[in-house]
């Protein structure tokens, strides 16, 4: 009986994380800015990352993936958002400073208005 | 595509799929190999190079034909050579029969060691593994003498990467667990997948990280080039010189049952010091193949030519 | 059964990244679709593990969040000095 409220409670997370996941990459398709983007992705991408590890680390029988998926999980929540602040850094230093979106050669248009600021 | 940064990515996706495919095979030490390197070390290596040269490649060949047909009519013989093999997955093919079987049955009795790809590696197929750490070395040697001691230097933490403060403090944190986890795959690579190889270039690319936010320089001071001069061939050595002993204590090269009193304990004993050799001479190739080009810096073309 | 909903969202994901990787207007775009990408394959490989019941892969995983983090470093690294010694024109 404790098995499937815990195989229960697995499946929840693991169906939760898949959404921040999914609805995070959707984000990073949709939105118009670079900075949002970044924004949608780097979230979700930690949230639903460290819930569907979580939820694994339910459905394990003994303890040693436990302590690998717990490993994997500090260093991603660690190493992601690290990586997408050093991005975004770059980003902000090799555009002006506004929240227009930064443009690589041969010059390409962007689309999408910036917000007023 | 002319864009080679762009094909310098793909290719590190291209060698990410290999090693999925390679997962599904249910086959963990070539894949962990695979994403270590081929989408590792590799991509960081060609960043360099790309770091020296021109972003954009310059015209290509203008008549392709001759190079196309030739690829083509290659990938046909090699595809019509495969139609005699048999299908994939079938139990009774000649390679699995007889020599498959044998190790898979006599490996744990033999060497001692539950992960039979460790065991072929490095105890029943020691010769080939010598001959790749030595191909290693070389490949290590001829960057040295290619590229030498020249080359700019400054003493400071590398100018561009200045403004990563929170970088700088979290590679810090991260790079001592990095390369204890490299000591991990190396030592368990018996009972598990890992080994010499993974290790080695796990503790690559923990210095390589500290070179890249921190300078040349800086990874210098811990690695000089003496340093990785003579870790490199004290790998080389302790493989080979493993084969000596035993050849002195009277059986042949690289027979590990001579090293101790029981043969399955030197087994373990010889498995455990040619791993250890692949992993040192490894490392240390990878550190310096990594400063020697990180010690170049870009000159625009007006600028190439001088220093 | 809900590994495999997992492993089927974790690669529509991954799709969608590559999708953002050719399109992306700038190069920060590129290379942040490459990030994901890889820790979107920490987790199939994870999920994977699991799936088959061979918990020896999870060191890959471990290995890949690691390779990940550090190409993602480097390329950033290649563009910051690309674009210090040449100007704007990065």
């Amino acid at each position: 009986m404790a098995e499937t409220i815990v195989s229960f409670i697995a499946a929840c997370l693991l169906l939760l994380g898949c959404l921040f996941c999914v609805t995070g990459a959707v984000g990073m398709i949709r939105f118009p800015n670079f900075f949002a983007r970044v924004h949608a992705t780097s979230v979700t991408d930690s949230l639903g990352a460290g819930l569907i590890l979580i939820g694994l680390a339910l459905l394990s029988d003994s303890a040693t993936p436990v302590f690998k998926l717990l490993f994997i999980l500090l260093f991603t929540l660690i190493t992601a958002p690290t990586a997408v602040h050093a991005l975004t850094k770059a980003a902000m230093h090799a555009g002006s400073h506004t929240a227009s979106p930064i443009e690589e050669l041969p010059a390409s248009d962007e689309g999408g208005p910036s917000s007023k600021h | 595509m002319r864009d080679l940064f762009a094909v310098i990515m793909l290719s590190g996706i291209y060698s990410l799929i290999a090693a999925s495919l390679f997962i599904t095979m249910d086959a963990a030490d070539v894949a962990f190999t695979e994403a270590a390197v081929g989408a590792g070390v590799s991509t960081l290596l060609l960043l360099k190079t790309l770091a020296l040269v021109d972003r954009h490649e310059s015209t290509g060949p203008t008549r392709p034909g001759l190079a196309i047909t030739v690829v083509i009519a290659t990938g046909a013989l090699l595809a019509y050579g495969t139609l005699d093999m048999h299908p994939f997955g079938e139990t009774h093919t000649p390679s699995n029969d007889h020599i498959a079987a044998y190790y898979l049955e006599n490996s744990i009795e033999d060497t001692g060691v539950p992960n039979v790809v460790t065991s072929i590696l490095a105890s029943y197929r020691g010769f080939d593994t010598l001959g790749e750490l030595i191909v290693i070395f070389t490949a290590g040697i001829g960057v040295i003498v290619l590229l030498g001691q020249t080359g700019t230097s400054d003493s400071e933490i590398r100018p561009a990467m200045r403004q990563h403060l929170v970088l700088r403090v979290v590679s810090k944190i991260l790079i001592p667990f990095i390369m204890l986890f490299a000591f991990y795959v190396q030592f368990h690579g018996e009972y598990g997948p890992g080994g010499g190889f993974q290790a080695g270039v796990i503790f690559a690319s923990a210095v390589i990280l500290y070179s890249i936010l921190f300078g040349p320089e800086a990874a210098r001071s811990v690695f000089s080039n003496a340093t990785t001069r003579i870790l490199a061939v004290s790998g080389v050595l302790l493989f080979a010189c493993t084969g000596i002993v035993s050849m002195l204590k009277g059986k042949a090269f690289l027979d590990y049952s001579a090293l101790a009193e029981d043969p399955v304990s030197g087994q373990l004993l010889g498995i455990l010091l040619v791993e250890l050799g692949v992993g040192i001479t490894v490392a240390a190739v990878l550190i310096r193949v990594f400063l020697e080009f990180d010690e170049r810096r870009w000159q625009p073309d007006d600028q190439r030519g001088q220093s | 059964m809900i590994l495999g909903i997992t492993i089927v969202a974790i690669l529509a994901v991954m799709a969608l990244a590559i999708f953002r990787a050719f399109i992306g207007p700038t190069l920060h775009d590129r290379i942040l679709a490459v990030n994901l990408f890889g820790t979107k394959t920490v987790l199939l490989i994870a999920v994977f593990a699991f799936a088959n019941d061979a918990m020896d892969l999870l060191d890959i995983a471990v290995v890949y969040a690691l390779i990940n983090f550090i190409s993602v470093i480097g390329a950033l690294q290649y563009f910051e000095e690309r674009t210090e010694v040449e100007g704007r024109d990065g």
